[in-house]
């Protein structure tokens, strides 16, 4: 029905502050587009941009072929789902879906019959005559979910749709929405700052950071292939292990493979084994066992080197420097002190230049 | 947790709140208690003899006409003052609730007129509107109106109603802004996105959200209406030209000092502590119960 194009989008603050450093992201139709970054990192701001509910200073914002940059949210043809949903609350359930299609002068008996249908497919049909004080969380998320459906727009907007909800509404929630947006096939974009939920809602995976986008691509991909260090330990729990390439003990068994401009070397915890032997391309890690976090079918051991002093710049949800991470499956590991060897397959190996913002491919 | 204090001797918490018992007892029961019994009482004209009456004073209130008068003047001066600045407090606690430069100063400025004295507020007003000496008075009369509230009875009520309308406003505005503050942002986005118009969106979100505010301030402001305009009419119009701004309050004021005839002020002014209790009453079980939409 339509594809939504950021083309080089701004927003400048009056006091000069610059949100978004110009964001270029194509949304094909039908296609569930995920913005993902830490807090402040411009993902709601460029939603809310997205929706008319904050000015653009600079690029284009398109919308089915139609640049909507000076056009009233109203007039965009889309809908909404916010963080703490924004129901009506002195409007019953049935009146809060059916705000939206009275406003657009829709017949009485229209607007029943889409509300009813909304209803039924959210499993609301009981709920009609509630007001949302009534409804608990997941009630009143689904009832912000109708509000957008029935309108039938062009695109869903969801802002953090699934943050005020319990650990596992939120899965169940996850699941819905994706099934839903499948079976409406309306182009959607959403904001999280869960990397769990990028990954498995979107079509299109946007990882943003200070404004700026660091990587867009197929989630899978990205966790392949992560273009910088950022992306490298956003994307994935636990993170990306990355180290310098400076000390010897690296430097050393990454010679006369390519990598001779890489500066940071990334490891994620599942690529590494605990081994005595030496493979023959990889790297191998001697750590000390710090720390051993049984979660039932897999074990996260946490170790430090031997000596590593280089820090890294430090990102959202990276390690300390010095610090290694190795997921192995099951629940046997190795007791806390003890000395071991890890080692990772060179293919798995994932090298960036000395900054962090390019990927090399050895 | 234990809440209740522990003193070691028995008479420390009375002596403790005593001296706040004094005050209420001395400046509020015991004048109230002696109005009550003024108001069985008869005096003379020279105050030399005092009969008990029994509801006289009560009985002839109510054939009095010019009390009937009164009683209708105050009803509609209280709607009037109520409506008219409660709308106008709301239209600019809309306006100032956007978020633009300078909201803070003008929104501090908004609220001074609150810390105006009412007898201030008259002295303020009748300098502008001042047949003789008004700055305003003189445009009003280029326009070719005929503009002297000290003879027009109906122009000296609009002067009064206008003066208290404008003194209330700010205590309005300070409620409507926290009002409004307190409904989510996301709220009338939205609605926004729902395609409501500013004014549909007005007046189908933001009205019925603020309604537990509204009816809350009614209250306040009748009872203000009531009660506190006494400064400003006093200033102004002395309940003048005739009797066309004497309100329930002023009368009680008017017959007792001005008239002498306590007895009858004492009536009076036990009809309205009457009428405080019944509105203090409704306020408590409706406001204390949060009206919710």
């Amino acid at each position: 029905m339509a594809n939504v194009t950021l083309r080089n989008v701004r927003k400048t603050y009056p006091g000069g502050f610059e949100a978004i450093k110009g964001v270029n992201v194509d949304v094909g139709d039908g296609q569930f587009c995920v913005l993902v970054g830490p807090s402040g990192c411009g993902k709601s701001t460029l939603l809310r941009m997205v929706a008319g509910l904050e000015t653009v200073t600079g690029g284009e914002i398109d919308i089915g072929g139609r640049i909507v940059n000076q056009i009233e949210p109203a007039d965009r043809d889309i809908a909404m789902v916010f963080q703490n949903y924004a129901l009506y609350p002195h409007m019953s359930v049935f009146n809060n879906m059916a705000y939206g299609l009275r406003n657009r002068g829709m017949k009485e008996a229209e607007v029943k019959s889409r509300v009813d249908e909304a209803a039924r497919v959210l499993e609301l049909t009981s709920m009609l005559e509630r007001k949302p004080r009534q409804l608990s969380g997941g009630q009143r998320q689904r009832v912000a979910m109708g509000r957008a459906i029935v309108r039938q727009p062009k695109v869903f907007l969801f802002d953090e749709p699934l943050s005020n909800l319990d650990a596992k509404l939120r899965i169940a929630m996850r699941v819905e929405i994706r099934k839903l947006q499948r079976r409406l096939n309306t182009t959607s974009i959403y904001v999280t700052h869960d990397q769990l939920e990028a990954m498995t809602l979107a079509d299109v995976l946007v990882v943003m950071n200070g404004g700026q986008v660091e990587q867009v691509g197929n989630p899978l991909a990205i966790y392949e292939k992560p273009a910088t260090t950022f992306v490298a330990s956003f994307i994935g729990a636990p993170p990306m292990n990355l180290m310098s390439t400076r000390p010897e003990e690296i430097r050393s068994q990454l010679a006369g493979s390519g990598a001779a401009d890489a500066g940071i070397l990334g490891i994620r915890p599942e690529d590494f084994v605990i081994t005595d032997q030496t493979p023959a391309d990889g790297v191998v890690l001697p750590l000390t066992v710090e720390a051993i976090e049984r979660v039932g079918a897999e074990t996260f051991v946490y170790g430090t080197r031997a000596q590593d002093e280089q820090r890294i710049a430090a990102n959202p949800g990276e390690l300390p420097p010095g610090e290694v991470i190795v997921r192995i499956p099951g629940s046997e590991a190795p007791p806390i002190g003890e000395k071991i060897r890890v080692a990772a397959m060179r293919q798995k190996l994932h090298l960036f230049s000395g900054d962090g913002r390019t990927r090399i491919e050895a | 947790m234990q809440k209740q204090a522990i003193f070691q001797s028995r008479l420390l918490p009375y002596a403790l709140v005593a001296p706040q018992l004094a005050i209420v007892l001395i400046f509020f029961y015991w004048p109230a208690l002696q109005a009550v019994i003024q108001s069985f009482l008869l005096q003379d004209a020279f105050g030399l003899s005092t009969t008990f009456v029994w509801f006289e004073n009560y009985i002839d209130l109510f054939k009095d006409a010019a009390y009937f008068e009164a009683i209708v003047r105050t009803f509609f001066f209280s709607f009037a003052i109520a409506v008219s600045s409660l709308s106008f407090a709301l239209l600019l606690a809309v306006m100032a609730d956007k978020p633009l430069r300078g909201s803070m100063l003008y929104r501090t400025l908004l609220i001074w007129p609150y810390a105006v004295a009412p007898p201030v507020v008259g002295v303020l007003w009748i300098f502008m509107l001042h047949p003789s000496l008004g700055v305003l008075s003189r445009y009003l009369r280029n326009m070719g109106i005929d503009w002297n509230p000290l003879l027009d009875g109906d122009q000296a009520a609009a002067l009064i109603i206008l003066a208290a309308a404008w003194k209330q406003i700010s205590y309005n505005f300070l409620f409507f802004l926290a009002g409004l503050q307190a409904i989510p942002k996301s709220v009338f986005e939205a609605a926004a996105i729902d395609g409501a118009r500013p004014m549909r969106r007005f007046w189908t979100v933001t009205f019925p959200l603020l309604s537990p505010t509204i009816f809350f301030l009614l209250v306040v402001n009748i009872v203000y209406a009531f009660f506190d305009t006494f400064g400003i009419i006093d200033t102004m119009t002395r309940g003048g030209p005739g009797t066309s701004t004497v309100t329930l309050v002023y009368k009680v004021y008017s017959d007792g000092l001005l008239g002498g005839n306590l007895g009858s002020s004492a009536a009076q002014s036990v009809i309205l502590m009457v009428m405080v209790i019944v509105l203090t009453g409704i306020q408590f079980r409706f406001v204390e119960r949060k009206v919710t939409y």
